[in-house]
């Protein structure tokens, strides 16, 4: 890997080497190494176009780190991985694409991933997405996200995309039977003329099973945001969500909250808040000898932290 | 260390201009310890908010360490040396309390420095140091932590604006020790608190009566405490436009 391809891991993985556990790093469309572990089986599909990862039931404490680095301009590609986490196993993955773009054309990443997690499983899944570079060409990431939540399973999710991609749509669908828990923690900020989807559709299928999707962002200059979510509430269950976002300069926010009950026992919440930051938060932290944009500066990365 | 001169404050309600202060005149000397009373409504705040850059005077001048601060940005007057502690504090969500007094300090501080002012206000520093400033914290949590924000910042002149106000009168007893501490240790400093509470207008050097928009009187201690006992000033706001009508 070169230097700039190092730096991009660490953004997106906070990797600055080899992780330890299983890895597949995948630098513009080959691997750039990979590891399996007696566990944690990493096998790749026909002509790259993905990864099988499969963890041995009862796995604890073991993590996988699968980020993704394009750096040549003009780079497409599809990528579908998928991920079988045994019965009661506890495990971290840590996905993430970073994008280093310095051409004219386009480069764009479509990780499709799934995962089926096993009755009583606990899996913890981060993703971070970078962008950089100063073409004209855009920086795009259309991740899909599909959950398949077994009995008694956990699956907690924090995406995170702060800088550099000028759109992204990402779709995250889960289905969760009894007992089951899904937690969703997004964070995300777009400035200039960026544009980030977010969609969310999940069903709650089996009794107990519990959600709670938790989107804050940031929408600064002519950027556009738009939550999309979801929860169906197909049995005694209990659902959340909530979108709190701060607007600022020309941005545009859209808030699309959905909740479907289909049971008398569902009991199914939304909060959505869209503002400008709250005048006495600036005023406050400009009487502590900040300028306004300092203050600003404080009050996003407190609220994305 | 600060003046007022001639201060006033008109603001445009429905079309029609309503005056909240008055030809406001006084002086806060350097080391001086002056608080400020009076009614509820009365402009005690507003004051505040002037003298901190919050609102913009619509007649007079404020001195600052003799320099014209009237038109100076909120900003530039707390890097000259104003610190404002407001009567009901900001929420922040993601923001702790650590980071607040880190922000308050200009600098690190360490988890004992933070914790040191923490314990000052009478708050169980461990309990706190992590706790984001947001809708979690009581209201009366959030006052100590505001006192302790310019405890941290250590300005030459800390305005309070009724620290008092939410925090029952047990912990009192500990936060009035706090300010005749801090009394004790004015050197270069000045400290004006806006206050109906005897204790604190009784370890004032100076009293200023603020009612109906203007001063209605102000002195030393002495002199105008026992003019507080049973008068105006002590009676709620309600009451004195009962009275007028
Ligand atoms: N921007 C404004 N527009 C209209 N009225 C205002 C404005 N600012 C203050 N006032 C009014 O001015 C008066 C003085 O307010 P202020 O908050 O300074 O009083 P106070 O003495 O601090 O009262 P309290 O003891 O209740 O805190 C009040 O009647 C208030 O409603
Ligand atoms: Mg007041």
């Amino acid at each position: 890997m070169d230097d700039i391809q190092k730096r991009i891991l660490s953004e997106v993985a906070d990797l600055h080497g080899v992780p330890e556990g299983a890895y597949n790093i995948r630098v513009d469309g080959g691997s750039a190494g990979r590891r399996s572990t007696e566990n944690i089986e990493i096998i790749p599909k026909p002509e790259g176009s993905g990864l099988d990862i499969r963890i041995k039931p009862g796995t604890r404490r073991e993590s996988v780190h699968i980020p993704v680095i394009l750096s040549k301009t003009g780079m497409k590609e599809v990528v579908y991985n998928d991920f079988y986490i045994g019965e009661d196993s506890d495990v971290v993955i840590v996905a993430g694409c970073g994008i280093h773009n310095c051409g004219n054309q386009d480069s764009q990443h479509d990780g499709i991933h799934r995962f089926f997690v096993g009755r009583g499983a606990k899996m913890r899944y981060v993703e971070k997405h970078y962008g950089e570079g100063d073409g004209s060409g855009k920086r795009i990431l259309n991740p899909v996200t599909e959950l398949h939540l077994e009995a008694d399973s956990t699956a907690e999710l924090e995406m995170v995309q702060i800088r550099g991609v000028d759109s992204t749509e990402r779709v995250t669908t889960a289905e969760l039977a009894e007992g089951a828990r899904l937690v969703v923690q997004e964070r995300l900020m777009t400035h200039g003329s960026q544009s980030a989807v977010s969609v969310y559709k999940v069903d709650m299928n089996g009794e107990n099973s519990t959600s709670d999707v938790v989107s804050r962002s940031v929408a600064r200059d002519d950027s556009y945001q738009k939550f999309d979510a979801l929860i169906n509430g197909n049995a005694p269950c209990r659902g959340h969500s909530e979108c709190d976002a701060i607007i600022m300069d020309r941005a545009r926010v859209l808030a699309v909250p959905q909740l479907d009950a289909n049971n008398i026992d569902a009991a199914l919440i939304h909060e959505a808040a869209i503002g400008k930051i709250a005048g006495d938060q600036l005023i406050k932290l400009m009487t502590l000898g900040l300028t306004e944009a300092e203050a600003e500066e404080q009050i996003i990365n407190g609220f994305l932290k | 260390m600060l003046e007022l001169q001639n201060v006033s404050y008109t603001v445009e309600d429905e079309g029609r201009p309503v005056e909240i202060l008055k030809d406001v005149s006084f002086k806060v000397d350097d080391q001086k310890f002056v608080v400020i009373t009076g009614p509820n409504g009365g402009g005690k705040s507003t004051i505040a908010r002037l003298i901190s850059g919050v609102a913009a005077p619509t007649g007079g001048r404020i001195i600052f360490d003799g320099k014209d601060v009237t038109g100076l940005s909120i900003t530039d007057r707390a890097k000259l040396g104003i610190g404002y502690a407001l009567q009901q504090p900001v929420r922040f969500k993601g923001i702790d309390v650590k980071d607040l007094l880190r922000i308050a300090a200009g600098h690190d501080l360490t988890t004992d420095e933070a914790c040191g002012y923490l314990s000052r206000v009478g708050l169980c520093a461990r309990d706190y140091i992590n706790r984001e400033v947001n809708a979690s914290l009581s209201g009366g949590e959030l006052k100590r932590i505001e006192i302790a924000t310019l405890l941290a910042r250590k300005p030459k002149l800390s305005v309070f604006d009724e620290p008092e106000a939410g925090i029952d009168l047990w912990s009192f007893q500990n936060l009035i020790r706090v300010f005749e501490i801090m009394r004790s240790e004015i050197e270069d400093g000045s400290i004006l608190i806006i206050s109906h509470q005897e204790r604190i207008l009784d370890i004032a050097d100076e009293i200023i009566v603020v009612a109906d928009g203007q001063i209605e009187r102000q002195g030393p201690k002495d002199e105008i405490f026992p003019h507080l006992v049973g008068t105006t000033s002590a009676i709620s706001g309600c009451t004195r436009l009962v009275e007028r009508s």
